[in-house]
């Protein structure tokens, strides 16, 4: 039995998220191998070395996987895959383009958003925003898996796996990078933050988003939003939290002004501890925290930030 | 230029799914089915492809029971042309749509196929991915800005650090993300004007290809409920709680 974990990076730091897919990797069982494809990514490299319970790196470096397009990577991914049994990767948004490319590519189903590994062959999945879980067995002899990270803790990382670069040049040469906008932020990410604080319609505008600030330096949390906050351009798309945007469960989990719709709750309900903050006693995001306060938001929050 | 637009019939996203008591799948008895949210991004972005010129047809694709045909008549009331029906009793799963709807991508020829991102049911995120991979297309996938130039289309992506703008050579796959549009309302006339559209059946035996199911549903059950919280009367004893009673402050 062999895994293949493809790392989530942006060529210079592998995303914290992947030791969490090789968690799930491990429980798959057998040998695991880390693959980075990138450009001038060796730094990345060198991190995925450090993951425990990995006996192997692979490192392809070339222009063609710099900003990992689906066409490119699917085609290496495929290549490789021949070698493994289970084929892994996060399911964030690089795993989830390029993976079931790589799944019609080897004719095989793939099993997505796992949460438990039951067997080698058998996965647990959210379906209908979390709303029933699913237990599936796959039937076809390759699995091609991308792992939803809140249900695995991470691997340590005081590992010594050897790299070994592979100069397999995939070029679909259909599609090209033309630009990036990203979001920089000096606070944790969303998904790896330990607490986050989230505003929704309720903050009225982007500027009110400074009243989570305040609150969210004091404990060192990330800010995510619900998708009324997002649609309206109070804030840019990364900051979703939900059934389509990002999927957190942290120790600590404050919702400002959000009313509770089941698709936001889908991407936070595993969180350990929720808080409400919401002027309407009715809103259902009452019905999942575990301290509720009914209040102007405008008047909680910096009072909140005050008492900290 | 002939879009190709899949859609899917889900239920309705306002309606909180239940589990069956026997754990063998939820219950969809009587519940509200509707287009898949995405799905109707799609449409819609479609149909305005088509307003500003680009786009000379819109067909809409169904893969299931008579009753997705609701869903084509929808799409076909927002503007879509023409539809088919790919008739299946079976549930799919994603490989085995990819591979029909490859077989209409190789009848139809069109230049743009728009899926939706995810169903709402399945919660998968594959179909897209792995049509193009099947036509040996290139994809923009959660998409939120498509712009066609000449035989090529840009598309702007919502990733996990913000937005990724990509070219990619027609024919390509468009997978929607939801800030693409905001999908209009069907009018009346448009909707009895969309009855008399046409509507092809196809069988999904038809095709000649193998469907057999990629993996069993052992089971399916309710999520783990958390236990009913609290309300607290101020900031102070919230603080309070989350100190002492959850220790998640410090
Ligand atoms: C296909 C699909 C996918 C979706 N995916 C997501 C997703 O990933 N994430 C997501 O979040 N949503 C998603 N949605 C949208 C979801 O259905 C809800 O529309 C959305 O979550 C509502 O956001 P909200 O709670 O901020 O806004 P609202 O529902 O409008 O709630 C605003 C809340 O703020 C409170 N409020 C207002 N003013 C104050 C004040 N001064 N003080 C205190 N409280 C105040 C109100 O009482 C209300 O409860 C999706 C929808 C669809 C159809």
């Amino acid at each position: 039995m062999s895994v293949l974990v493809y790392a989530e990076h942006d060529n210079q730091n592998l995303k914290a998220e992947t030791l969490k897919t090789v968690a799930a990797a491990q429980k798959m069982g057998g040998d695991i191998t880390i693959l980075v494809a990138g450009h001038n990514c060796q730094a990345v490299a060198e991190q995925a070395a450090k993951v425990n319970g990995v006996s192997k790196v692979l490192v392809a470096d070339n222009a063609a996987y710099e900003h990992q397009l689906a066409e490119n990577v699917s085609l290496l991914v495929t290549e490789l895959a021949n070698d493994y049994d289970h084929i892994v990767a996060t399911a964030l948004t690089t795993g989830k383009n390029f993976m079931p490319r790589v799944a019609a590519l080897l004719d095989v189903a793939q099993i997505s958003d796992i949460i438990d590994v039951e067997s080698e062959d058998t996965f647990v999945r959210p379906i209908y925003a979390g709303n029933a879980i699913a237990t599936v067995k796959s039937l076809d002899a390759k699995k091609v898996i991308t792992v939803r990270t809140t249900g695995f803790d991470a691997v340590a990382t005081d590992g010594n796996a050897e790299i070994v670069n592979i100069d397999i040049v995939k070029d679909a040469g259909t599609s090209s990078y033309v630009s990036e906008e990203l979001t920089v932020s000096e606070r944790p990410d969303l998904g790896a933050a330990s607490v986050v604080i989230s505003g929704g319609r309720g903050m009225q505008n982007g500027d009110n988003f400074k009243l989570l600030e305040g609150i969210a330096d004091k404990l060192g949390a990330a800010i995510g939003a619900s998708r009324a906050a997002v649609d309206a351009g109070f804030v840019p798309n990364d900051m979703q939290v939900g059934q389509t945007g990002k999927i957190v469960a942290p120790d600590l989990y404050i919702a400002v002004g959000i009313s509770g719709a089941i698709q936001h709750l889908a991407g936070m309900k595993d969180s350990k501890v929720i808080v409400a903050i919401n002027k309407d006693p009715e809103a259902p995001i009452f019905q999942v925290a575990d301290y509720g306060i009914v209040a102007d938001l405008f008047e909680a929050l910096p009072e909140l930030e005050a008492k900290l | 230029m002939k879009i190709l637009v899949p859609i899917k019939r889900v239920i309705d996203y306002n309606v909180k799914v239940r589990v069956k008591p026997d754990n063998s799948n939820v219950d969809l008895a009587n519940v509200k089915m509707a287009i898949n949210p995405f799905c109707e991004i799609a449409v819609e972005e479609a149909i305005r492809l088509k307003e500003a010129g680009i786009a000379s047809e819109v067909v809409a694709v169904s893969i299931g029971d008579k009753s997705c045909q609701e869903q084509l008549r929808t799409a076909l009331a927002l503007g879509a042309d023409r539809a088919i029906q790919i008739e299946t009793s079976e549930t799919l799963d994603a490989l085995n749509i990819a591979k029909l709807l490859q077989k209409i991508v190789e009848e139809e020829q069109p230049k743009l196929v728009i899926l939706g991102k995810q169903s709402i049911d399945s919660d998968n995120n594959q179909t897209g991915q792995m049509l193009a991979a099947l036509t040996n297309m290139p994809q923009g996938t959660f998409a939120s800005e498509v712009k066609v130039d000449g035989d090529k289309v840009n598309v702007t992506r919502e990733v996990d650090g913000g937005l990724q703008t990509i070219t990619l050579s027609l024919p390509a796959i468009v997978t929607t993300d939801l800030r693409l549009n905001e999908p209009r309302y069907a009018s009346l006339p448009n909707i009895m004007k969309a009855k008399r559209k046409p509507l092809v059946v196809k069988s999904a035996a038809d095709f000649g290809l193998d469907l057999s199911p990629r993996s069993t549903l052992l089971k399916v059950t309710p999520p783990a409920t958390r236990q009913a919280g609290i309300i607290v009367e101020s900031i102070d004893e919230l603080v309070e709680k989350l100190k002492n009673e959850a220790k998640v402050i410090s």
